[in-house]
């Protein structure tokens, strides 16, 4: 078990689209341990992609359950999500986000309210969810990770868009 | 060299609106050995309007005189003062305020007023005049930090609203960091 290295922006490999999972052995669950030991050390601890400690493959582990005031949210608690796609998306919400690959800085990104994704396990077998709010805002910032998007890549200006409320 | 030994300024630019400015004023700082950190550049109304951090080599009158050309040729009023730089250590705001209605006298001051005893810390604010000439509408959007709660601003906001008839909104900031 270890805390891996975060890489940073302007490193390359932030900015590359990341490989299919295809072998679910041993290794990829010591690799998955050791990626969740380092987003459960980082500044945000609920949600980091495989990318931004350099390796490019897609898997990425979610867990929005102990950030404060989500607790008590629906959420699927802790995720592994190995090859994820998003299947479906509905509504549009803007929120705050920041990365641990950008350090201080943080900025308004428009996220999909509702996403329903499919992923494999670490074991290798497909599963489907619907989230929404935090934990789908948190699912599409580290699937843009495993694409080579960066929260700068989506930002939104705060001014002119006061008008836009919860329906 | 360290970030104590690197001279800091607070630029602030200020002239009718035309075009280029920006481009003109960062080409004269980048040419006399400046260096940008955070800026806000915009137009209010028909005047345009730059603060920026410069980090610069000289003495302040080294800097006016690095912009004397772009600042006569483009009738900028200049004001500098030399700063403690304080780069990277962002705050985040933890509420988002939003209030608008038509437009009245004092309502920028009364609702930072009561936001500000009710502890709210602004980290940015930014307010514009819609709506027409008779019937124009105030919009303000303020990010900060509720420092005694947000109940405590809820509160405050609602005795604005009902007091001065304006709409209000608070949202909640989750900054996700992923
Ligand atoms: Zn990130």
């Amino acid at each position: 078990m270890a805390v891996l290295d975060i890489i940073t922006y302007p490193d390359a490999r932030l900015k590359q689209v990341a490989e299919e999972v295809t072998s679910f052995d041993s290794a990829l669950s010591e690799f998955i341990h050791n990626l969740d030991e380092t987003m459960v050390a980082g500044p945000g601890g609920v949600g980091i992609a495989a990318t931004q400690v350099g390796v490019m493959q897609r898997i990425v582990i979610v867990d929005v359950s102990n950030y404060p005031r989500i607790k008590k949210a629906k959420h699927h608690g802790h995720l592994i999500l190995i090859n994820p796609e998003i299947l479906d998306w509905q509504g549009m919400k803007k929120g705050r986000e920041g990365c641990m690959s950008v350090p201080d800085f943080t900025g308004n990104v428009i996220r999909a309210e509702n996403i329903v994704i499919s992923a494999l396990d670490e074991n290798g077998n497909q599963h489907e969810y619907e989230m929404e709010g935090f934990e789908a805002r948190a699912v599409q910032h580290e699937i843009d990770h495993l694409d080579g998007l960066l929260f700068l890549d989506r930002l939104v200006s705060r001014r002119n868009d006061l008008f836009k409320r919860k329906k | 060299m360290s970030e104590s030994k690197r001279k800091w300024y607070m630029v602030t630019l200020i002239g009718k609106d035309r075009k280029s400015i920006v481009s003109h004023v960062t080409a004269a700082l980048y040419e006399g050995g400046g260096n940008l950190g955070e800026t806000s550049m915009m137009r209010l109304g028909g005047t345009f309007s730059i603060m920026m951090m410069v980090e610069f080599p000289g003495r302040k009158k080294e800097l006016q005189d690095a912009l004397s050309t772009v600042t006569d040729s483009m009738d900028l009023h200049l004001h500098i003062d030399q700063i403690d730089a304080k780069l990277h250590e962002h705050k985040i705001p933890d509420v988002r305020i939003s209030v608008y209605g038509a437009d009245r006298a004092g309502i920028v001051s009364k609702v930072t007023t009561v936001l500000a005893e009710a502890g709210l810390n602004i980290l940015d604010l930014e307010s514009d005049v819609a709506g027409d000439k008779e019937k124009p509408l105030y919009i303000m959007h303020i990010e900060g930090e509720a420092t005694e709660g947000v109940k405590a601003l809820e509160s405050a906001l609602q005795i604005v609203k009902e007091e001065d008839g304006v709409d209000a909104e608070l949202v909640e900031i989750d900054t996700l960091i992923g």
